[in-house]
């Protein structure tokens, strides 16, 4: 396999009582190990449909989304999740939310005090180890959404997935934890995909930002490669051209209503990605890519 | 221009005496009012067993059930105090003399009676909540387990408990054969007619709150890949709970309002038969005892709730949930 994470030709179709409703069409992209890649388009586009099936909450219709070579079938801790509303359990405290996961993923292979440590390792690194022990209701927003990127983080994740993180939050706070997002994201490297409605936080943070047409039948409309230096800083990036050119391309695309056809058996896009790419997104390769006997517990093995 | 309003200071003690007033005044002439018109309504009814009886008559007719649970307890002691002398001086004469111990064998007494109704229920309500609370998690977990037991639940849900006591009885006494039995099959009858009845509350409430678990946390728990028993334990049982317990809380209040028919037909010696023993006696009294009975039937079942709704506050993680 070429690219580390691939969605090949994924579509999704629902049942309905008018009949079949299409919802994702031949969405294929090709994502490299640390990238950072958000997905940005109009609510109802699919894409949090499309989220799903890379974390195998959600099975893909047809084709299918390849994670280091394995099909992925069904969700698990390698392809963590960081929710929209932070999804805590508002019966455990922060602590014990992140020790639920941290207990999951590494109990019986690392110690108590281990884990207790790795539980406190990643709320520090979210900056929450001071309220390790209070009630997800008696912490802001802010803090809730912290806490599940710390949950997220403390899985060992190959994979972040990130569904509107911030989207629930306040613009001051949603500053606060872009910059939190960036530092620990240039720290760990991890691979990211994110839904994001706003068009300043993906050119900020990401390294590609993919652009889905409007549904039904969403696909990839466009895709613009964000090449700005890190670290970045709102600040600078403000009077930036080439920060204020992307910007503008995402907007343009956005608000120009265009609904792309789809070009038949490919992708649209294929000019804005190399050609290795191209050549995987026309499925190829797939069926070699997708042992029907992946293990269960890839990640846990890679986390050992 | 600025008007200056008049100020009327309110100390803080004056807030507490009005929030006094409304919490304990309000209420008092609620029941004072209450008492007024019974006591005027209860004197223009004429029952062959004489007037119905007001406020008043109720009052003395609960000292006389309490002071005669006094004279037994102290008959009892008596009896043992005697029992105790006589085998004394027994065992003194001669060590060998055949020594027998009696049980006290009085009839039991209107408090006995409401000891009697309570630990029915409890056994039956315990019974119920050990079959629903995990019926209605797996019908919650299930959508066509839920679709295979729901027409039953229906059908059963409404059922009298009159319906289901003469069943209970033949089956119990088919089944509960003991030379020695641990309980009265009166009381056993009782307790599992109980059961049947106030199973359905907790297993509909539970199913509702283990469906309606916020999905995000479902998936947090499969992204986790938690295996099911743990899922159950500690994602579904907390999210639950809130339901659970109002299911338990409608069982329960169920339970009770039942056990008084159950107890009549089973002759199961608690508040039921006490009603059913009076109204057969037919004295001048009987109906003062009754109502008595009523009141308590009312305050038990009353205090049993307050008792669960404590216990909800102490296990639910909801802390901001109104709770009435």
């Amino acid at each position: 396999m070429n690219s580390y994470l691939e969605f090949s030709r994924i579509g999704k179709s629902f049942g309905t009582d008018d009949g079949v409703f299409e919802a994702l069409t031949d969405v294929s992209l090709a994502v490299d190990q640390g990238e950072f890649v958000s997905l940005i388009g109009h609510s109802g586009c699919g894409k949090s449909t499309l989220l799903n099936i890379v974390a195998g909450l959600e099975p893909a219709t047809t084709g299918g989304a390849i994670l280091e070579g394995r099909e992925i079938r069904e969700p698990g801790p390698e392809r963590a999740v960081v929710f929209q509303n932070h999804a805590l359990m508002p019966w455990l405290s922060c602590y014990d939310n992140v020790a639920l996961a941290v207990k999951a993923v590494f109990g019986g292979r690392r110690d108590k005090a281990d884990m207790h440590d790795w539980v406190m390792h990643n709320l520090e690194l979210v900056e929450m180890a001071h309220a390790a022990q209070r009630m997800p209701h008696e912490v802001s927003g802010g803090m809730k959404q912290r806490v599940g990127i710390a949950r997220c983080l403390a899985m060992e994740p190959k994979v972040v997935l990130m569904d509107e993180p911030f989207g629930a939050l306040d613009a001051l706070t949603r500053a606060k934890l872009q910059d939190s997002l960036m530092a620990i994201q240039a720290r760990l490297e991890a691979t990211v995909i994110m839904i994001t409605h706003d068009v300043d936080e993906a050119v900020l943070l990401s390294d590609r930002i993919v652009m889905l047409t409007n549904g039904p039948s969403a696909t990839i409309g466009d895709v613009v490669h964000v090449d700005l230096p890190r670290p970045r800083s709102r600040l600078e990036l403000a009077e930036d051209p080439a920060f204020n050119h992307c910007r503008r391309r995402v907007l343009d695309f956005l608000y120009a209503a265009r609904v792309p056809e789809p070009a038949a058996g490919g992708a649209p896009w294929r000019d804005d990605v190399g050609p290795r790419e191209a050549a995987d997104a026309d499925g190829a390769g797939r069926e070699a890519a997708a042992p029907g006997d992946a293990p269960r517990h890839s990640g846990r093995d890679r986390a050992a | 221009m600025q008007v200056a309003l008049p100020r009327i200071p309110i100390t803080a003690a004056g807030r507490r005496l009005t929030l006094l007033a409304r919490r304990s005044l309000i209420p008092l002439l609620g029941v004072a009012a209450f008492l007024i018109f019974w006591a005027g309504a209860a004197r223009s009814v004429e029952t062959s067993l004489g007037t119905f009886p007001g406020p008043a008559e109720v009052w003395s007719q609960a000292g006389n059930l309490w002071q005669e649970h006094l004279r037994e307890r102290s008959r009892e002691t008596a009896f043992y105090e005697r029992q105790q002398a006589r085998n004394d001086s027994l065992a003194a004469r001669d060590p060998d003399a055949p020594i027998r111990w009696r049980d006290y064998t009085g009839k039991p007494t209107f408090f006995d009676q409401i000891a009697t109704s309570l630990s029915t229920v409890a056994v039956g309500f315990l019974l119920a909540a050990a079959v629903a609370v995990p019926l209605g998690i797996v019908c919650g977990l299930s959508e066509g387990f839920y679709a295979a037991v729901n027409p039953v639940i229906q059908v059963f849900k409404p059922v009298s408990p009159l319906a289901w006591l003469p069943l209970v009885t033949m089956v119990v006494s088919a089944v509960y054969v003991s030379d020695d039995p641990l309980f009265e099959k009166s009381f056993v009858n009782s307790a599992i007619t109980v059961a049947l009845c106030c199973l359905w509350p907790t297993v509909i409430n539970t199913t509702v709150g283990v469906a309606g678990i916020d999905r995000d946390l479902v998936n947090v728990s499969r992204v986790l890949k938690l295996a099911p028993l743990t899922h159950v334990r500690k994602v579904v049982l907390p999210a639950a709970v809130p339901m659970i317990f109002t299911g338990l809380r409608l069982s329960l209040a169920t339970g009770w309002m039942v056990l008084i028919a159950a107890e009549m037909l089973a002759q199961n010696p608690g508040l039921g038969k006490f009603i059913w023993d009076e109204f057969q006696n037919g004295s001048s009294d009987s109906l003062g005892r009754i109502m008595v009975a009523v009141i308590a039937i009312g305050l038990v079942g009353f205090a049993l709730d307050r008792l669960m709704l404590a216990l909800q506050r102490r296990v639910s993680w909801d802390k901001q949930a109104i709770l009435r």
